[in-house]
């Protein structure tokens, strides 16, 4: 009985997965979406991937990171030199972009974390700005403050795009989800609850806080290496503390330590950025405005520490028609 | 000898900047000494003292009195403005989390900034500062101008102001009271939320001071210029001890002439990662800043 439940939950998610992946792409491909709806949500998609990678450290570790985005401008960096400098195959640029964020993630946090709180998130944020700063001079790698173009196969054509970043996706909420049910994330849990409790009971605070924050790296470096070549320009501004605010906003609204949360966060909100075009300058007011109302009103965000889970609700509709069946 | 003078010279410059990150830096320290908050809406404060004070001198034009009275209304616009920012966004969530008044402040800066951008009168474009023409006064090798001079009597005068009220007034006490332990001084009678809103509105009132110094030293303004004057102040308070009143004045002046010496010797276009690098290093070997205390952990 239990292994049928198990089979027929895996055969759900993964009929999801492949339908949210492939099914888009099709449509795509055959002109149904429009390639400007489809850069919109393939944007998002990257989004998503930079909002879990800062809830991996914002909501899950407990930590506040105020420069994710120098993670992914190392992604994206790394991958875009690999790839057309030292002629890589770009899904191997990629891992190797995200790979160097990963380290860079260790070496970075090696030192800092042992700071806590605010004192965190200052030296995260100089982090983030100290990059630029370094991406801005080394001009024979990063083309300078102006940036640098180039073609792939991901800015070229809209259907690759949407399966390649849309499968990461899926891809990375996955394994997080069993990370965060592994013994790791246990502990990684436990430490974001207390500390010192934590501590007493044997957890290495420090080491987990370290797994935490490589792994938010590594997928924030994974986000900086779709999105270079997707949108085929790279400026030293993609590590600037604004950027890395933009991220933030999407998990606080989604609910921090709520991973489907920020996702969902994070499509609404690049979606409701284009929407709110026709209000021109206005529309940059909305996105704190919203903020402060959420910390007011509601400061768990949306989801709070809940996620959205497709088995559930599959299981809320069966249940809702079994129940009529049974009226009849 | 050449170096000798570039580094008077460069030291004389970093008085001169490093006096406007001590001003804005001390209020960062003083918010978070009393409600633990990292203001990151003090740079913006900046920027709106800065428009403030470049409309009284546009319409009066640049002269010692019209510089005078711009301090004067920018003071009182941005500690109306800090008052109401600490009223509306911060005190309602004076017992949530540290996280969410970290991320509403966040909030009230991009607030703050956009509002600017999109205010038809002000707009996004950046604006060219009226000042005084530049005088300079050599003494041999190397010479100090009218305008670095005037930025650091004014800070020094502010700052001295400041050091009076906080050692030698009855605010200024419950200002310490407060930020020692802000139970204990509301049952000793003190209104802590008065104490906090003066807190905020002598804050801004340096921050505005320093807005017009720094657009004076670098005489264009945009909606976004609070940003990076606001983090390298904070730089500063860090470095000095945040929370530590005179650590920021300390910490301004350090960070200041380590800025412009990395100018003058290395090379401009590093000056912000030092600032960040010597943060990170201050941090690592000394978590508490040049003056801070160190705080127990109770369990």
């Amino acid at each position: 009985m239990k292994t049928t439940v198990r089979m027929r939950n895996f055969i759900l998610l993964a009929a999801v997965a492949v339908a949210v992946v492939f099914l888009p792409g099709l449509l795509i491909k055959i002109g149904v979406i429009d390639a400007y709806t489809a850069q919109i949500f393939t944007l998002a998609g990257i989004n998503a991937i930079m909002a879990i990678s800062v809830n991996i450290i914002c909501g899950v570790t407990g930590q506040l990171s105020l420069g994710q985005a120098g993670f992914m401008a190392i992604g994206a960096y790394v991958c875009i030199w690999f790839s057309q400098a030292m002629h890589f195959p770009l899904p191997l640029a990629m891992v190797t972009g995200a790979l160097f964020a990963a380290v860079a993630g260790f070496f970075i946090g090696f030192p800092t974390l042992k700071l806590s709180g605010d004192y965190l998130a200052i030296v995260t944020l100089g982090f983030g700005e100290i990059l630029r700063v370094i991406f801005v001079n080394l001009k024979v790698f990063t083309g300078g403050a102006n940036g640098k173009r180039f073609t792939t196969i991901l800015a070229a054509s809209a259907d690759i795009a949407w399966i390649v970043i849309i499968g990461t996706l899926a891809a990375v909420v996955i394994f997080l989800q069993n990370f965060l049910r592994s013994t790791y994330g246990r502990a990684i849990f436990s430490v974001r609850e207390d500390e010192i409790a934590a501590n007493s009971n044997g957890i290495s605070v420090f080491k987990y806080k370290m797994t935490g924050f490589v792994v938010a790296a590594f997928v924030a470096g994974l986000a900086g290496a779709l999105y270079a070549p997707f949108i085929g320009f790279v400026k030293p501004d993609l590590s600037s503390f604004n950027r890395s605010v933009d991220y933030l906003i999407y998990v606080v609204l989604g609910g921090m330590g709520s991973v489907t949360g920020s996702v969902i966060a994070a499509f609404v909100l690049t979606y409701l950025q284009e929407f709110l075009r026709f209000l021109k300058e206005y529309r940059l007011l909305i996105y704190p405005v919203i903020l402060i109302l959420v910390m007011l009103f509601r400061p768990q965000g949306l989801l709070g520490m809940k996620e959205f889970s497709f088995v559930r609700a599959w299981q809320r509709v069966t249940a809702r028609r079994g129940a009529k069946d049974v009226g009849k | 000898m050449e170096t000798l003078v570039v580094f008077f010279q460069q030291l004389i410059n970093g008085l001169s900047l490093g006096s406007i990150y001590a001003l804005i830096a001390l209020g960062y320290t003083m918010v978070y000494g009393i409600v633990m908050l990292i203001n990151f809406a003090h740079g913006d404060v900046l920027m709106v003292g800065a428009y403030t004070g470049f409309y009284v001198l546009h319409a009066m034009g640049p002269s010692p009195h019209a510089l005078a009275l711009s301090f004067v209304a920018s003071m009182i616009v941005c500690a109306v403005a800090g008052v109401a920012i600490e009223r509306f966004a911060y005190r309602p969530l004076r017992s949530a989390p540290r996280l969410n008044s970290l991320i509403t402040a966040i909030a009230v800066s991009l607030i703050l900034q956009n509002g600017m951008r999109v205010l038809p009168f002000v707009g996004p474009n950046p604006r060219q500062f009226p000042t005084m023409p530049t005088v300079n006064i050599s003494f041999g090798a190397f010479g100090i101008s009218n305008i670095q001079i005037i930025v650091i009597l004014v800070s020094i005068v502010l700052m001295l102001i400041l050091n009076y009220i906080i050692n030698w007034t009855k605010t200024g006490k419950a200002m310490r009271a407060v930020s020692f332990d802000m139970r204990a001084a509301s049952l000793m009678g003190i209104s802590v939320n008065r104490v906090v809103a003066f807190t905020f509105a002598l804050g801004s009132v340096l921050a505005a001071a320093g807005g017009i110094l720094f657009a004076t030293a670098y005489p264009q303004i945009d909606p976004t210029m609070g940003a990076m004057p606001g983090l390298k102040a904070f730089v500063a308070a860090v470095l000095g001890g945040i929370g530590s009143v005179p650590g920021a004045m300390l910490g301004g002046y350090i960070l200041g002439v380590a800025e412009t010496m990395t100018k003058g010797f290395i090379s401009s276009q590093f000056a912000d990662a030092i600032s960040f690098s010597i943060l990170i290093v201050i941090l690592l070997v000394k978590p508490t800043g040049l003056m801070g205390t160190k705080v127990r952990v109770k369990v």
